[in-house]
């Protein structure tokens, strides 16, 4: 394999709130390669988003805090770098998509200006004329239809989903190694949904960025990426390459999120959702944080009391943070049975 | 009627609707133009997919809205007249605003010699004095209204933009200008100073002048700052003046300009005042508040006052009137257009 773009070891974010310490992201490590796509998924409040917005030092300090960890991008701790530094590397090395393309671009200057500014930022030399038919042949590229004459018109006049292209565009303009979507379709309705996925999955095979994709859809995650992390209140609870975490999971959250998806194959009243609430993160439960809405943990105690450490399963790069892994083995997730009946 | 005035209105929509689909399949692009676009598009063949949406930016309603607004319009035409015939003093005015003509001292208006506005104490020609004295309260309005928009900009940017601890430095120093009593400050000023130049007395009162506007700015810093596409723009790696000059500020331009323009009024009036109290710009230069002066002097002779009160009174009014209409043009969630 070759070298990772992106290594992230021991991440640790916190908030200072009134309430206590949110522990935002406990612990995290994981590696990006160069061109693949690598999901991360988890619910609302796991640190999914933190995680990735710590290294572009996007997070508000305070309240937030890194409080240890590192991030080697190409030999470079993106953590230690000083705000400069950092400005150079954001829109340049790193760039990011974020979720509401409706409030992402500034109402009051047109769309062309805009991704202008984004290349203009790094290459402040650069010539006008060239600028622009750079950001023209992007809005292309993104199938931002008559780029000529949207390059003069203000993001209102835009379309949900143009806006996002137009996003999208402006997120490669200056070929970044590693590209941050966070949550990109969440705020597109279904049918817009399918065509930015489109654009994204171009995107990736015209640049060749390295991309993590944060999401809580695993649609999108089948649709799109090579490989997944599971997290789960501010940790890593399963990661492995998508057809091991849809096929076999062997996390109890895993297999708890492929259940609550509903299926087209089967006469169901109901979901099935995971049981009890997301967990407090600042005064997460003892052990496991998942224990206390785990079906497989069954009382036991080692799971209250012992933080599970995530560890190799099953193969090479397939991780879970369960203790009793093991034992999932004969439980194949729903999903996988899904796809089984319709192959 | 207005519709008609709105190709970017209904229409477009069903347009960029039936783009978005049109744009995973190139192909079929062409087709698209018959399916959708209203009466027009079909008519117009050159027209790609019906898809020429004329360009409706936030300014251009602005615009269409401001030519609508007829008092505004109106006192636009006549304060451009009035700043034009100050502006063009030397070329306008019959007479030098000092030229003596002792043969005629304290005559009415009379088209003789063409002492329009008839003469003063002196024998100067009362239609010149007026002019340059136009000219010189419009040089302090103007001056006065840039350089404390400027001021008030900056500051207010700066302190809406970072917040803590330069915000509050910034804002209780504005708060100390605001609540300092400015005509007796600046009464005090000239009077150790004397009366003086009309750029000296432009920025004294640019001085007092700016406060209002850095607390509108900070208002609209410290709402926008929190945005998406603050942040977007941060994470392609703008730094923050480029992020508050480029990003930010042109969401603030339209409280920016009406302030600045009603800043016009307010300083051609305070300008007046000092110069009727005596401490503004050093005579023989006239300006409307010292020429208002010399009527008091001498009652009997009307036109003394009434022309330099009036013309103050055409131009304060105008200014408003265009400040109202600039308001109400500039407001964005104002869509509809005075018919």
């Amino acid at each position: 394999m070759p070298d990772p773009v992106l290594s992230i070891r021991n991440l640790v974010v916190e908030f200072r709130t009134e309430d206590g310490i949110v522990h935002a992201v406990d612990d995290i490590s994981y590696d990006v390669y160069p061109g693949e796509t690598l999901g991360i998924v988890g619910e609302s409040g796991s640190g999914k988003s933190v995680s990735t917005l710590a290294l572009l030092g996007l997070i508000p300090q305070p309240p937030g805090r890194i409080v240890g960890g590192s991030a080697d991008f190409r030999g470079r701790d993106l953590l230690k770098l000083k705000k400069r530094e950092l400005r150079d590397f954001r829109g340049k090395e790193v760039a990011m998509i974020f979720q509401d393309p409706m409030t992402s671009l500034n109402p009051v200057l047109k769309v062309g200006f805009q991704l202008g500014e984004a290349i203009k930022t790094h290459f402040p030399k650069e010539k006008d004329s060239a600028v622009k038919a750079r950001v023209i042949e992007l809005l292309g590229l993104v199938g931002v239809p008559n780029p000529d004459s949207r390059y003069d018109q203000y993001p209102h006049e835009f379309s949900g989903g143009m806006r996002q292209r137009a996003m999208i565009a402006m997120s490669i303009a200056n070929s970044p190694s590693l590209l941050i979507a966070d949550e990109p379709t969440t705020a597109l309705d279904v049918t817009i949904q399918a065509q930015v996925l489109e654009v994204m999955k171009r995107v990736q095979a015209e640049t060749q960025a390295a991309t993590i994709l944060i999401t809580h859809d695993l649609g999108i995650v089948a649709e799109l990426c090579d490989r997944v992390l599971v997290m789960y209140g501010g940790r890593i609870v399963e990661t492995g390459d998508v057809q091991t975490i849809f096929g076999k999971p062997r996390h109890p959250y895993t297999i708890g999120l492929m259940d609550s998806l509903p299926r087209l194959t089967e006469d169901e009243e109901w979901l099935r959702p995971i049981p009890g609430q997301p967990p407090s993160l600042i005064n997460r439960p003892s052990g496991c944080a998942f224990h206390p809405r785990c079906f497989h943990s069954q009382g036991r105690v080692r799971c209250r009391e012992e933080v599970p450490e995530l560890r190799e399963i099953e193969g090479e790069g397939h991780g879970s943070a369960c203790h009793f892994a093991e034992e999932l083995r004969e439980r194949p997730s729903r999903f996988a049975q899904t796809v089984g009946d319709a192959a | 009627m207005t519709e008609l005035e709105h190709p970017g209105g209904p229409g477009s929509i069903e347009d960029r609707a039936g783009h978005e689909s049109a744009a995973v399949a190139p192909v079929t692009q062409a087709v698209d133009g018959i399916v959708v676009g209203g009466e027009g598009a079909i008519a117009d063949t050159t027209v790609a997919a019906g898809l020429e949406i004329q360009v409706r930016s936030q300014w251009s309603y602005a615009r269409t809205r401001f030519l609508r607004h007829r008092l505004a319009m109106a006192s636009l035409i006549v304060l451009v007249f009035v700043f034009a015939v100050g502006a063009l003093a030397n070329l306008v005015a019959p007479y030098s605003y000092a030229t003596l003509d002792l043969a005629n001292i304290l005559h009415g208006p009379t088209t003789q010699g063409h002492h329009f506005f008839g003469t003063d104490e002196i024998g100067r020609d009362y239609f010149s004095r007026v002019i340059y004295g136009i000219r010189t309260s419009e040089e302090v309005g103007v001056f006065v209204a840039v350089l404390s928009s400027i001021i008030g900009l900056v500051v207010g940017a700066f302190a809406g933009y970072y917040g803590g601890w330069i915000d509050n430095i910034l804002m209780r120093v504005t708060d100390l200008v605001l609540v300092l009593p400015a005509l007796a400050i600046l009464l005090t000023i000239s009077a150790l100073l004397g009366s003086g130049s009309q750029w000296r007395v432009s920025l004294i009162l640019a001085a007092f002048f700016w406060t209002g506007l850095a607390r509108i700015v900070r208002g609209v810093f410290l709402s926008l700052r929190e945005k998406e596409y603050v942040e977007a723009a941060k994470a392609a790696g703008s730094g923050d003046i480029r992020i508050m000059f480029r990003h930010i500020l042109p969401n603030t331009l339209g409280p920016i300009v009406v302030n600045g323009t009603l800043a016009v009024a307010t300083a051609i009036l305070t300008e007046a005042a000092l110069s009727f109290l005596g401490f503004g710009i050093k005579p023989p230069l006239p300006s409307l508040g010292s020429l208002v002066v010399s009527g008091q002097s001498n009652p009997q002779q009307w036109w003394l006052t009434i022309f330099p009160g009036l013309t103050i009174l055409v131009i304060v009014l105008c200014i408003n009137f265009i400040g109202d209409g600039l308001r109400d043009a500039l407001d964005p969630t104002q869509r509809r257009i005075r018919a």
